[in-house]
């Protein structure tokens, strides 16, 4: 290392060696925010995945048009409804008839009742989740209260309405489908 | 693998300058320093450190649970422990402990003067301490420390948070940025300071499994930042990935976190293998059996770790086509995995072993991991798994592959190279003692858990009913057995630092690897010249 030939050419070897470590470097550091960003992406990612599979019991959250051709009265298919309340919204939610008989292509309404049983107004959202997961993407609403919020004052009551059919290309092993709504007090955030 | 090497000792003692060969004195050096033997070390005390902290709350659940009915802790309290628990055996007991085995081994393995990135190497260890500072500080504020179990799920984190998501969620941040740190610079030390010769496919397996592990903490930890920061936003912002009212899915959590969580799995199981690859040639004076079979298996297993997360989500109503792939994927798991156990098995075989203490870990590695891998295959299959979730026959598997595999792998290390580290032979009576005192306890403590698991005791409750209550106090008293045990080693790491026979550049006759080349203990800086590898 005395002369000064070979330091030259070390010091050459040491520059080529940063820039390989500083590339690499790099490319792992976009590996990171790539990943980062997956991270965020897997959230629409999920919400078309579970769309279009009906995964997870998720429903349109948008109104269906009726566009059922006929209707098939070989089948009936029982059609459960559920209500719970989440926690912390002291309203009274339970569906006025507990279970239809429909067939499919039929097009079906039914009422759910609502009291908000506290001294202050409060707006509640209401979301469906069906049962089996894969019958979801074969319930349609027409018209459901689930796709606006309910605003109720202290101590007001509301019916509210649900239209529905049911896919005629339903599965044939589901005979019954299980709508249940949770109902989540989101009075802050409609505020805000 | 034969080896020349130069490391002319004489030569680099008359350099001067910007070599800093004479280190700092007190704290400073350790605050300053970017060597990587130096921050090895300090990895590793703090790992140890941590996995004292962490096992003094498992103490506290194991004293809550000896008997049935509340005694000693609030359930409050005990959801705190248990989540305490996990998040610093996790993140601050396991992974840091191998990334000081990572810093202290690798350059001097593949013949590097240090890690490629020294200054980087500093600052991921010391952002650790205050992560666990912060993570710990919340047990002193009036909410308490996270109580929604180390998985974190929405709503528990979000929703019903006691108040101490923020400081989970930052906390949990900067041992995600360290992991990255440490990760980046293990794969741009392997990448760029291997010394000339030594191909990808001539890589001691330990550097071959750290490199794979590596690109699964880069792949992943970014992920993990990610959900901790949906949690904040979801808990603080008023945002709603989780939220089911606004319009977002609590499922939808479980995909996300277990997309990093199963990959985090290996991450704390391919360095293991790393380890026991190393020590079971070594003292069964045999090369290692299929080297290039264990790569390629390593790395089947990298890959795979990325398909199989939903098997924790068996019981969240997936439709049943996701759980045979699921199932499947997670069951192929079993065949690189058993490429490595034989392998393993068939380097042992009719080798000349003898039985010093880190065989013997080893060994038991190679027994208590396969019986993990095991109960792992039966969590694997749907429909069993419906029984199994969430009971203590989970809470068994996962702590047979994360204790008696990953911990036994690392005090199977740490015997292997104490004496390199230390320049001193440890007492092997001691040894011996920690090892038997931890193999007999650590199976008490966790084998009857598979029975509680399967009699229906589901985890994470401080009471169970009456019929479990003779398993419970005999995995009690196993768990209080195995945390003395480690103050046996504690005991012999500080007495083989002070002092003790004298070891030499090689103490076990079958080990192979450059590290075995330099003196003990490994000077200050070694390889400033590269070895040249045939």
């Amino acid at each position: 290392m005395t002369n000064g030939k070979s330091q030259n050419k070390l010091s050459k070897q040491a520059q080529t060696h940063d820039a390989s470590v500083k590339k690499t470097v790099k490319k792992l550091m976009l590996i990171v925010f790539g990943m980062f960003g997956f991270g965020f992406a897997m959230v629409p990612l999920y919400d078309v995945f579970c769309d279009i599979t009906g995964l997870n019991g998720k429903t349109s959250d948008v109104a269906a048009s009726y566009n059922a051709v006929g209707i098939d009265t070989e089948r009936t298919i029982t059609v459960q409804f559920l209500t719970r309340t989440a926690k912390g919204i002291p309203w009274q939610f339970e569906p006025m008839i507990n279970e239809v008989k429909v067939h499919p292509g039929e097009r079906k309404t039914v009422k759910f009742y609502a009291k908000n049983e506290s001294v202050s107004d409060i707006v509640g959202q209401a979301v469906p989740s069906v049962s089996p997961g894969r019958a979801a993407v074969y319930f349609q609403k027409i018209e459901c209260f689930c796709f606006n919020n309910q605003p109720l004052k202290a101590s007001e009551d509301v019916e509210m309405g649900l239209q529905f059919y049911v896919d005629l290309d339903l599965p044939d092993d589901v005979s019954t489908i299980t709508l249940s709504y949770t109902l989540y007090d989101i009075t802050s955030s409609v505020d805000s | 693998m034969t080896t020349d090497v130069i490391n002319d000792q004489s030569e680099h003692d008359s350099h001067d300058g910007e070599h800093h060969d004479h280190k700092m004195t007190g704290l400073k050096r350790w605050l300053y320093t970017t060597n990587h033997k130096d921050i090895g070390s300090m990895y590793l005390w703090f790992s140890f450190i941590m996995f004292l902290t962490g096992g003094v709350m498992a103490l506290v659940i194991r004293a809550e649970l000896f008997q049935p009915g509340l005694q000693i802790v609030e359930p409050d309290f005990f959801n705190q422990m248990t989540t305490v628990h996990g998040l610093i055996m996790v993140f601050g007991a396991i992974m840091p402990a191998f990334t000081g085995l990572a810093n202290w081994m690798l350059p001097m393995m593949v013949g590097a003067p240090d890690m490629a990135l020294p200054r980087l190497n500093n600052w991921s260890f010391w952002i650790l301490p205050f992560a666990f500072a912060i993570l710990l500080s919340s047990f002193f504020m009036e909410s308490g420390a996270p109580n929604f179990g180390w998985t974190f799920y929405a709503p528990l984190s979000t929703t019903y948070s006691n108040g101490s998501t923020a400081f989970f969620v930052f906390a949990v941040h900067i041992m995600g940025i360290s992991s990255i740190m440490g990760a980046i610079n293990i794969v741009v030390t392997i990448m760029n300071m291997r010394a000339p010769g030594m191909t990808y496919m001539k890589m001691p397996l330990f550097v071959w499994t750290f490199f794979i592990t590596a690109y699964l903490l880069i792949a992943v930890m970014p992920v993990l930042a990610g959900t901790v920061t949906m949690v904040l936003t979801d808990t603080y912002f008023g945002t709603s990935f989780f939220d089911a009212a606004g319009g977002g899915d609590p499922v939808m959590f479980q995909h996300i976190f277990w997309f990093f969580g199963h990959p985090e799995v290996y991450i704390m199981i391919l360095p293991a293998f790393g380890i026991v690859s190393t020590t079971i040639p070594a003292f069964s004076r045999k090369p290692l059996f299929g080297y290039s079979s264990m790569v390629y298996a390593t790395a089947s297993i990298a890959f795979l770790s990325f398909i199989v997360w939903a098997h924790h989500m068996f019981t969240t109503g997936m439709p049943l086509f996701g759980e045979l792939f699921f199932m499947y994927c997670t069951m192929l798991i079993a065949v690189p995995t058993g490429v490595k156990v034989f392998n393993w098995a068939a380097t042992m075989w009719r080798g000349s072993i003898s039985f010093e203490t880190p065989m013997l870990f080893s060994i038991a590695f190679v027994i208590l991991f396969t019986i993990g891998g095991f109960s792992g295959l039966m969590l694997a299959m749907t429909p069993v798994d419906f029984q199994y979730h969430d009971t203590y026959f989970v809470v068994a598997h996962f702590h047979y592959v994360l204790v008696t595999g990953a911990l036994f792998s690392i005090f199977a290390g740490a015997y292997y190279w104490l004496p390199k580290w230390t320049g001193y032979m440890y007492n092997d009576t001691l040894s011996k003692w920690h090892f038997w005192c931890s193999l007999v306890s650590v199976n008490l403590l966790f084998f009857p858990m598979h029975f509680l698991g399967l009699a229906g005791m589901p985890r994470r409750i401080p009471d169970y009913a009456l019929q479990f209550a003779d398993f419970n106090k005999w995995v009690s008293i196993g768990g209080f057995a195995f945390g003395i045990s480690q103050l046996i080693f504690l005991v012999l790491v500080i007495k083989c630092i002070k002092g003790g026979e004298k070891a030499p550049a090689k103490p076990w006759d079958g080990a192979e690897g450059l590290e075995w080349t330099v003196p003990s203990p490994a000077p200050y800086h070694t390889f400033e010249t590269p070895p040249k590898i045939d």
